[in-house]
């Protein structure tokens, strides 16, 4: 039976300098880079050497622990560059990407059962788009979820709306569809919400669940429409592929061409022109925003405002990402700024006057607003997360490492970004999704 | 600005950044440059914007919310003087000299608690090198308004100091604390120096060699009430300060209303508190299930001992119990601090339900002294975390269960 779920509780954060919904063009990048840090947990083992040449969608380095799953080139070229950190941890590998473009082919004639497909997706790099609740990481192949979720929208500030990126791709994104549906005995639950329109590439998909879902952020999240639709217990498996990844591997299994080329929102208040642009995983932020965006001290993240990384200007694109947000930086002192009325600041407490003003949309910028405190306030948190779930409880849970205490209230359950808006509200300044995906890593550690 | 902050902070801050000669000072300079200039601070984990509230303006704004009583406390204390000595007995009369009088009495109360306290806080934080926390902003505040105008300076400062270092630094300083510091001052000095917090005695300010009007008594209202014969109906026999009765239970309720009776100093008001309370709930700085299921509470029990009738104060009108004493001073700034207060949504509905139905039944039985609202919160402080964990017990039981039908 399809749901429909309406969630009450959350935040809608207006923010300055949505993408208009255009499809601009940009030059093609000069740089890309594959990055083992976007996928979390990985310990990647090299396959290819500094100055080797590869296609598209070719092999660069797989999980050491999982020799099957493949991170793949998303361009052809020359590996130019592979950049270490600390301990010699590889951070990043650049690619510069050839004139003309070549593509590995691979044979997609046959997808009839599942372990075809996995072996398809595994190989060409698509697999690591298909995510495993709980803990929030790349699914194991090995394993069977007993369901498979598509959120079609994301409700997070500027986020990409994923009806106008697929306008057109019906036949990849349910070619995707069916792919995912061979993973699973149980459903792939689809999630819309509930007003959208009917001629929409999510409304004629089939074989499907179809369910909807109303409310504010963080009703887009696939953490909370999993509580809500089919919640995880001790010892299942759900796995989550965001809406555009759908397409692109629906894309890859009708032409066999791994084409890892995607449209994503260029966002936010220095942005000079919000639009909507064509590119490739991996590719260059300079390429993205160079020109376009004001000068002065910005922040340039890939992902949202609220679990995005921060990229800077010679960062890349990162794997999952479907929107790049230019914020100024906050680093300028406020004299007696607790205290001034402060009407260019949005809170969602009323100690501002943002509550009084609900059409307005707000640049904000990346000051924290306060100094780290322990918990002093109750119920914030509470009011952001539409779980039946006690966040603060959990968080404590994690910060003292009781693993016992972490199941119980239902770790399995979420994943940083579900609460990444209780980590925006928060008066005391936790970095909450840092504490949530160190208790994460143990959980997975010690139960496996 | 920029002038401002070279001025004062900037060329004196590497003396107490790492290195530097006062290095050991820095939390105690951290909290006077972050008091005057927000700090810079960019996010560097996790989401990448804030909401633009901190812990600074959340104390802050329960401090504005507190200046109504303050303000109408001062003046009270100065009406009650000069009540008492039969001049300027009515309302309007003498305004200026008695806010004079009542300052000259309440702000030395305010100056010693906040010295004392942020003294400590500020040694604290040093010794231990973390940065200091505002929660003392609003305890201090608080202290001298649970006090009676008459106690003595010293007594305040031991008792804040108790407050701040046993109440709440042993535990680990603000939001580790279990009891609510104000509260923690108050019952120390209750313990300790009952006869400097009780009787008639202390309300109003007494000068030596003083001549009282005729049948000046001191009361509060809540010692009549306690006192009163049984059988005798309390709204009709109250008098104030000076002897005087009120005539009728409204004009009674009247009074207590607007607050000019004796009493701690900003507790007598319920009008000013509730301007306190409308702009915490304004705000949404303030619990509104605390509130509300405290004045359930607090209304319930009231009602019972009405119905129950055994003795006079029993039988006191339930409107009447509510707005004498520090029922509703109690009920908008000391059940709901949210560090010492149960934290879920459920756990608080109970925690406030308890805190006013505890206090009333405190305040009527308690043999010694007519009051209880402070201990009904002190003992619901102690309860909140018994509160919490079965509240989230029966969280994690439904997760259980959920669970088990799945398999099942």
């Amino acid at each position: 039976m399809p749901k429909n779920v309406k969630i009450r509780r959350g935040a809608d954060i207006q923010l300055d300098g949505a993408a208009e919904r255009i499809k601009g063009d940009i030059a093609f990048p000069s740089s890309f880079a594959i990055k083992p840090t976007d996928f979390h947990g990985l310990t990647p083992k090299m396959v290819l050497k500094e100055g080797a040449e590869v296609k598209a969608g070719q092999e660069i380095f797989h999980d050491k622990y999982n020799e099957r799953v493949k991170f793949t080139s998303p361009v052809s070229g020359e590996i130019a560059e592979i950049v270490r950190g600390a301990k010699r941890r590889i951070l990043e590998v650049r690619i510069v990407p050839d004139q003309e473009q070549k593509f590995e082919a691979f044979d997609v004639s046959d997808v009839s059962s599942a372990e075809k497909v996995k072996q398809l997706l595994m190989s060409a790099g698509f697999w690591p788009m298909i995510k495993q609740r709980p803990y929030d990481v790349i699914a194991n192949p090995e394993s069977k979820p007993k369901s498979i979720f598509v959120s079609t929208f994301d409700t997070a500030p500027l986020a990409a709306d994923y009806d106008f990126i697929l306008h057109g791709d019906k036949d990849a994104f349910q070619k995707g569809l069916d792919a995912l549906g061979k993973l699973t005995d149980g459903k792939v639950h689809l999630n819309s919400r509930p007003n959208a329109s009917t001629d929409t590439v999510f409304a004629a998909a089939s074989g499907v669940e179809k369910n909807t879902v109303s409310g504010p952020h963080p009703a887009g999240n696939t953490g909370i429409q999993i509580h809500h639709i089919d919640p995880i217990n001790k010892g299942e498996l759900v796995w989550t592929v965001n809406a555009q990844s759908v397409a692109m591997i629906g894309r890859f299994l009708m032409t066999g061409k791994p084409d890892f080329s995607k449209t994503i929102a260029l966002a936010g208040s220095e942005v000079e022109k919000p639009r909507y642009v064509s590119t490739i995983i991996g590719a260059s932020m300079k390429a993205l925003t160079e020109g376009q965006i004001s000068t002065g001290d910005n922040r340039i993240i890939s992902g949202n405002v609220l679990t995005g990384d921060h990229a800077g200007a010679e960062g890349y694109l990162g794997f999952y990402h479907d929107v790049v947000s230019v914020i100024p930086e906050g680093k300028e002192p406020q004299f007696l700024g607790w205290l001034a009325p402060n009407f260019h600041k949005f809170s969602l407490s009323r100690a501002y006057f943002s509550w009084m003003m609900p059409g307005k949309k707000f640049r904000l910028n990346t000051n924290q607003n306060g100094e780290d405190r322990a918990y002093v306030m109750s119920g914030q948190y509470e009011s952001v997360l539409p779980m039946d779930i006690y966040p603060v409880h959990l968080i404590k849970a994690i910060m003292t490492n009781d693993i016992e205490k972490m199941e119980t209230l239902g770790i399995y359950e979420v994943a940083p970004e579900d609460l990444a808006l209780c980590e925006y509200a928060c008066t005391s300044k936790t970095p909450v999704q840092e504490i949530l995906r160190g208790g994460l890593d143990l959980a997975q550690k010690e139960l496996g | 600005m920029k002038f401002l902050q070279d001025l004062m902070f900037n060329k004196i801050r590497p003396n107490f950044e790492k290195g530097g000669k006062f290095e050991k000072y820095y939390p105690a300079y951290e909290a006077m440059e972050t008091f005057a200039f927000t700090p810079p601070h960019a996010t560097h984990t996790g989401a990448h914007i804030r909401d633009a509230i901190d812990l600074k303006r959340t104390m802050f704004f329960v401090v504005i919310a507190l200046i109504p009583s303050l303000l109408f406390g001062m003046w009270n204390t100065g009406h009650q003087y000069y009540l008492s000595i039969g001049e300027f007995t009515g309302l309007a009369d003498g305004l200026v000299d008695k806010l004079i009088f009542g300052a000259i009495r309440v702000l030395p109360l305010v100056v010693v608690s906040y010295v004392v306290g942020l003294g400590i806080e500020f040694g604290i934080a040093v010794l231990k090198n973390h940065s200091v926390n505002e929660g003392y902003l609003v305890s201090g505040m608080l202290i001298p308004l649970v006090l009676p105008s008459e106690l003595p300076l010293w007594m305040a400062a031991v008792a804040t100091a108790f407050a701040v270092v046993i109440g709440k630094e042993v535990f680990g300083g603000t939001g580790m604390n279990i009891l609510n510091p104000a509260l923690t001052a108050r019952a120390f000095l209750f313990f300790a120096y009952p006869t400097k917090m009780s009787g008639n005695m202390v309300w109003i300010p007494q000068e030596t060699g003083m001549a009282t009007v005729d049948g000046y008594t001191g009361e509060t209202l809540l010692s009549q009430a306690y006192n009163s014969a049984a059988g005798s109906n309390f709204g009709d026999i109250a008098y104030n300060a000076a002897g005087q009765p009120f005539g009728s239970l409204a004009d009674t309720m009247w009074a207590s209303f607007w607050g000019w009776i004796p009493g701690s100093i900003g507790e007598t008001s319920v009008f000013a508190i509730l301007l306190g309370a409308a702009f915490l709930l304004y705000t949404g700085i303030g619990s509104w299930r605390i509130m509300l299921s405290f004045l359930v509470g607090g209304l319930s029990m009231s009602m019972l001992f009405n119905a129950w009738g055994a003795n006079a104060f029993m039988a006191v009108d339930p409107v009447q119990q509510l707005l004498m004493g520090g029922f509703m001073f109690g009920m908008v700034f000391m059940a709901t601090d949210p560090v010492s207060a149960a934290q879920t949504s459920t756990g608080k509905w109970i925690y406030g339900f308890f805190a006013g139905f505890l206090g009333i039944m405190i305040r009527v039985f308690n043999p010694a002294y007519p009051e209880g609202i402070m201990m009904g919160i002190l003992f619901m402080n102690v309860m909140a975390p018994l509160i919490d964990h079965y509240v989230v017990q029966a969280n994690i039981n439904r997760r259980m269960k959920r669970a088990t039908v799945a398999t099942a």
